[in-house]
């Protein structure tokens, strides 16, 4: 039986729509701060996981390839992968970056010249020029966000895909740093609910 | 009843609901954005749930009389 298809099942659309996007135009890395905000309102508001369990386009486009496409091996993904330790250490890892990618943009409002690039897995810069059309109204830091934005999220979908290929299709849910962190505000949230539901059972 | 059903380590689970979605029973709700909760008395112990599970947390047991 296959289950009832909801609008929320397509939203892998929206990773490729944005990728590409972003290839032409940089400005539209922005929009990625909407699943940057969403699951934390959604776990601070809602207690709850729904974005990663419903709405997670990324999570989508992952399952699709590696699981419809057959682009995953589907083997167990080594045990420190999985492991706490590992999975906070990454959200620490991510949240340094991410604040050393704030900090560019802030040199670049203080004066510092716009580098039109994007940076992947935190080392390689690649040029990107092309899809920057001098049109920072605002001010230079706008696209410098843009590209340090972009560098990000194309950087965690690129270690999702090759996580995705070598172990389940979904591998990368299991070190999300926005999926520890909305567990982690869920779990300061209802943990102690939760704790008295299974002292009970 | 089923022979077998499924068990989530929960101390480990990561509450994506990769195995929710996958469920043919509905048997699985994310509880409290925490860990993945089966309910056992829909659980009929297909093992769908297990071979999702990004994180491999879910194995199936024989159910106790």
């Amino acid at each position: 039986m296959t289950p009832k298809k909801h609008w929320y099942d397509y939203l892998w659309i929206c990773t490729i729509v944005y990728f590409t996007l972003g290839f032409f135009n940089i400005m539209f890395a922005w929009l990625g701060l909407i699943s940057f905000f969403l699951p934390l309102l959604i776990a601070i508001i809602g207690g709850s996981k729904a974005f990663c369990n419903r709405y997670c386009d990324r999570g989508q486009f992952f399952a699709l390839l590696g699981g419809r496409f057959g682009l995953s091996r589907k083997k167990d993904m080594p045990g420190w992968l999985k492991s706490k330790g590992f999975r906070y250490g990454f959200l620490i890892f991510f949240f340094i970056m991410f604040f050393q990618m704030l900090w560019n943009t802030y040199l670049v409002f203080a004066g510092a010249t716009l580098k039109q690039a994007v940076k992947l897995f935190w080392t390689f810069k690649v040029p990107w020029h092309w899809a920057y059309h001098g049109d920072a109204v605002v001010g230079a830091w706008v696209p410098q966000f843009a590209f340090g934005f972009y560098g990000i999220m194309l950087t965690s979908t690129l270690i999702g895909l090759i996580v995705m290929v070598l172990f389940k299709p979904r591998s990368w849910c299991v070190f999300c740093p926005m999926g520890t962190m909305t567990q982690l505000i869920c779990k300061a949230k209802n943990g102690k609910k939760v704790k008295a539901e299974l002292a009970e059972e | 009843m089923s022979k077998k059903h499924a068990v989530v380590d929960i101390a480990n689970c990561v509450a994506c609901g990769c195995c929710r979605k996958v469920c043919p029973k509905e048997a699985i709700g994310i509880r409290c954005g925490i860990y993945a909760k089966i309910d056992l008395s829909r659980c009929v112990g297909c093992g769908k749930c297990a071979k999702e599970c990004p994180a491999s947390l879910i194995r199936l047991e024989v159910r106790s009389a």
